[in-house]
């Protein structure tokens, strides 16, 4: 039994924020401000000064097990997921083998079991391989833990079996995850096409190798009426389109990852790989866009889009490198300085990460109400920190938010009620 | 939101002196001059009997060529033994190795060897940028052409002819002529020449061959030939590589050559003393009409003999500015 006393609680899915106290029994809140009868703590968390929130649902996040352990394990990320507050991982089919068939997909969720910290929730691959050909065993992987599908961001070149695996997806009420990008207008660019890439003589990735195939998957989304989810946005066109056919009614959602909502294609000045990301980091506009999606509902969620990588993968030539950063541990504090630009208020902030992304993946998840899992993270808004190779615990530590000043650190994660994390 | 930083303060040492030569972007006019000057010193001491200085004496050049070249590559050799540099050439085909960590690899093996400096050109853009962030202090790194950022020492040697055949920059009109979007010189001349004044620069090529937004470097885009031309005190021709057919590029070489080539005909929308220039090699009668390549107003030459003296200049320069460094790192 365990009382956390005195922080300020923001659930957002209960409408919640004040301070109090919060009683937890058997891994679950049992109580919020009175002390349930015959309720005796053998353990105590004292919160003042902190906020205490549902454990963040990170909608997107590689752990790179199986197949890519020279990046990152089970293990290890988990280990920095809830490091940085975040309980519930969310992982793409693209492992290697790739989550198309059940004994991958309970491999992940058993290997997370076993290191007891975060949830890991694989997305199943929606063709077989994701080669975008054949169905994937859609039933047969939810039944094992699938949450939703996804043929991540391997081209399905076939419109007529997108429309098949959503028909598919459908007939089963299961959610469609889609990571926008056309292939021929991806190519083998790195970043977007405009003034930077231009004199930096790199290969452009056009707004439209986006936007092409969002509105492509929102027409066959409206043919079939299946759940959609459109994963990582970067481009504003973009989210005008989903925010369009939310206003038409279309059953379909957004997130993005955090660091589209900070940087923009200006930072790869420099030829610095860490901003090497796919989707690239757009123009001013589009983090215009992608922020105003943010507080006008055309995109609910945000992710860290965490990509660990080995030392070597990062250290080349810009487009010789490989895309992604580690953002495990800085989606929170980043999260915060959106608070701080006065975007979002703190409520809404924590809706995004917790609530929000629930409701999207049908979770019980993500709300701190009597009865829920003790899911739990404690920060204090204002402890200033750097994120540095030494304290740095995702086994990537490729983020080019490594030594920037950061406000607000996570002090406690609770998953169902067991410290899994304390600063 | 988040500081950009800038990335050519990479090539300067603490009192401002050039310590790499890794792109003409950033540089600062004094900067660009004192690089011609010194290089124009250098063109009339090849015309000598004792064509060779002592200013690299003892020290170790390694041309590091990781995509093939006969002019660059030898352009650089002998600048370099003409300063008394002792050479090492090493041609690494990138298609035999997995690009990344072999660079950094072999960054690794050849410092071990002492050099003190490291003349590069490779495929991908930033490559030059990317080892000198990771050589050991007090060696240089000399861009020979990244990919499609920057080939500096193409672009200065291109000033040096300009200057010794126009003198001041300022009411020149430099036309740029063909594909754009390929070119690492294309973008290093527009930098240099927008940094040393010059009235207006264009470009011409279809939409196809023109990179997004190059109107942000500081060039007025045309796709008409004879418009780009109108008036030009400069014209220079860029190469076309064939591949650019199979990638939906263009429809055909005759096609690009009647529209965009270079021809008697057309260069006389050009001012009369107007001159000619080509990297090179040239393809004849692809983007440039052979009577105009070998015709009185043809540069072409005259770039490879000034090609050598302004690879001695930077070669020197980031020498002796490497040099400064290491004393005043040493003084403190």
């Amino acid at each position: 039994m365990l009382i956390i006393k005195n922080g300020r609680l923001i659930d957002p899915k209960n409408q919640q924020d004040k301070v109090c106290d919060l009683y937890i029994q058997n891994g679950k809140v049992i109580s919020i401000d009175q002390a349930p009868a015959g309720f005796s703590a053998n353990k105590t968390i004292d919160a003042s000064g902190h906020i205490v929130i549902p454990g963040l649902i990170d909608m997107c996040a590689h752990v790179r097990e199986p197949g890519y352990t020279q990046k990152a394990t089970i293990a290890s990320e988990t280990a920095a997921a809830v490091a940085g507050g975040i309980t519930t991982m969310i992982t793409p089919p693209t492992t290697k083998p790739v989550v198309d068939n059940p004994a991958v997909a309970e491999m992940i969720i058993d290997r997370a079991e076993a290191t007891g910290l975060a949830n890991v929730i694989p997305v199943g691959a929606l063709t077989q391989g994701l080669q975008g050909e054949q169905l994937a065993p859609m039933h047969s992987l939810s039944r094992s833990g699938c949450v939703a599908f996804s043929n991540a961001r391997k081209s399905i070149p076939s419109a007529l079996v997108l429309l098949r695996c959503l028909e598919y997806a459908a007939t089963h009420d299961f959610l469609v995850i889609f990571q926008p990008q056309n292939h021929d207008l991806t190519g083998e660019g790195c970043m977007h096409d405009d003034t930077t890439c231009t004199r930096l003589g790199l290969t452009g990735i056009p707004e439209t190798a986006e936007t092409i195939e969002v509105a492509r998957c929102l027409l066959l989304v409206e043919q079939t009426g299946v759940r959609a989810h459109f994963g990582q946005l970067s481009a504003e066109r973009s989210v005008r389109m989903v925010t369009d056919a939310r206003k038409r009614g279309l059953n379909v959602t957004a997130d993005v990852s955090i660091h589209h909502l900070l940087l923009t294609d200006m930072n790869v000045n420099g030829f610095n790989s860490m901003f090497h990301v796919i989707p690239p980091l757009r123009s001013q506009l589009d983090r215009a866009g992608l922020r105003h999606g943010l507080v006008t509902d055309g995109i609910q969620a945000i992710c860290s889009d965490h990509q660990p990588h080995d030392p070597a993968a990062k250290q080349a030539p810009f487009a010789a490198t490989e895309p992604g950063i580690s953002g495990l541990e800085t989606l929170l504090p980043l999260g915060l300085m959106l608070v701080e630009q006065e975007l979002l208020s703190l409520p809404q902030l924590i809706e995004k990460l917790t609530a929000a992304p629930a409701a999207i993946l049908e979770l019980n998840k993500g709300s701190l109400g009597i009865g829920c899992d003790a899911d739990i993270c404690i920060f204090n808004p204002e402890t200033q920190w750097q994120l540095n190779s030494d304290n740095c615990v995702s086994s990537g530590h490729n983020s080019p938010f490594m030594n920037t000043p950061l406000k607000g650190k996570v002090t406690h994660t609770l998953m169902k009620g067991e410290m899994v994390y304390r600063a | 939101m988040f500081e950009i930083t800038d990335p050519n303060n990479i090539q300067l040492n603490s009192e401002g002196q050039l310590k790499h030569f890794i792109t003409t972007e950033g540089l600062s006019r004094e900067l660009l001059t004192e690089i011609i000057d010194t290089a124009d010193s250098f063109v009339d001491m090849s015309a000598q009997q004792v064509k060779k200085v002592p200013l690299l004496r003892g020290k170790t050049v390694v041309n590091l060529f990781f995509e093939s070249s006969t002019r660059t590559l030898s352009t650089f050799e002998l600048a370099a033994k003409r300063l008394s540099a002792d050479v090492l050439n090493l041609n690494i085909s990138t298609s035999s190795t997995s690009k990344g960590e072999t660079l950094k690899d072999t960054l690794q093996t050849l410092e071990a060897m002492h050099s003190d400096m490291f003349v590069v050109r490779h495929s991908d853009s930033g490559a030059a940028h990317f080892i000198a962030e990771h050589v050991t202090p007090n060696v240089a790194v000399i861009n020979a052409g990244d990919g499609r950022h920057a080939h500096p020492t193409q672009a200065m040697l291109d000033m040096l002819t300009i200057k010794r055949h126009k003198g001041d920059f300022s009411p020149l009109v430099v036309t740029i002529i063909g594909d754009i979007l390929h070119s690492r010189v294309a973008r290093s001349q527009i930098h240099a020449l927008r940094t040393l004044g010059a009235a207006e620069i264009r470009v011409v090529a279809p939409n196809t061959l023109l990179p997004r937004n190059i109107e942000a470097l500081g060039v007025k885009v045309f796709t008409n030939m004879e418009s780009g031309l109108k008036d030009a005190d400069v014209v220079i021709m860029l190469r076309l590589q064939k591949e650019r057919m199979q990638s939906a590029l263009l429809p055909s070489e005759s096609e690009f050559y009647k529209l965009f080539g270079l021809t008697n005909e057309k260069l006389q929308h050009a001012k009369p003393d107007a001159v000619v220039m080509h990297p090179g090699p040239i393809n004849r009668g692809v983007e440039i009409e052979s009577a105009v390549a070998d015709g009185h107003q043809s540069l072409i030459l005259d770039q490879v003999t000034n090609g050598i003296a302004v690879r001695m200049a930077v070669m020197s320069m980031s020498m002796s500015g490497q040099m400064t460094e290491k004393n005043l790192k040493t003084e403190a």
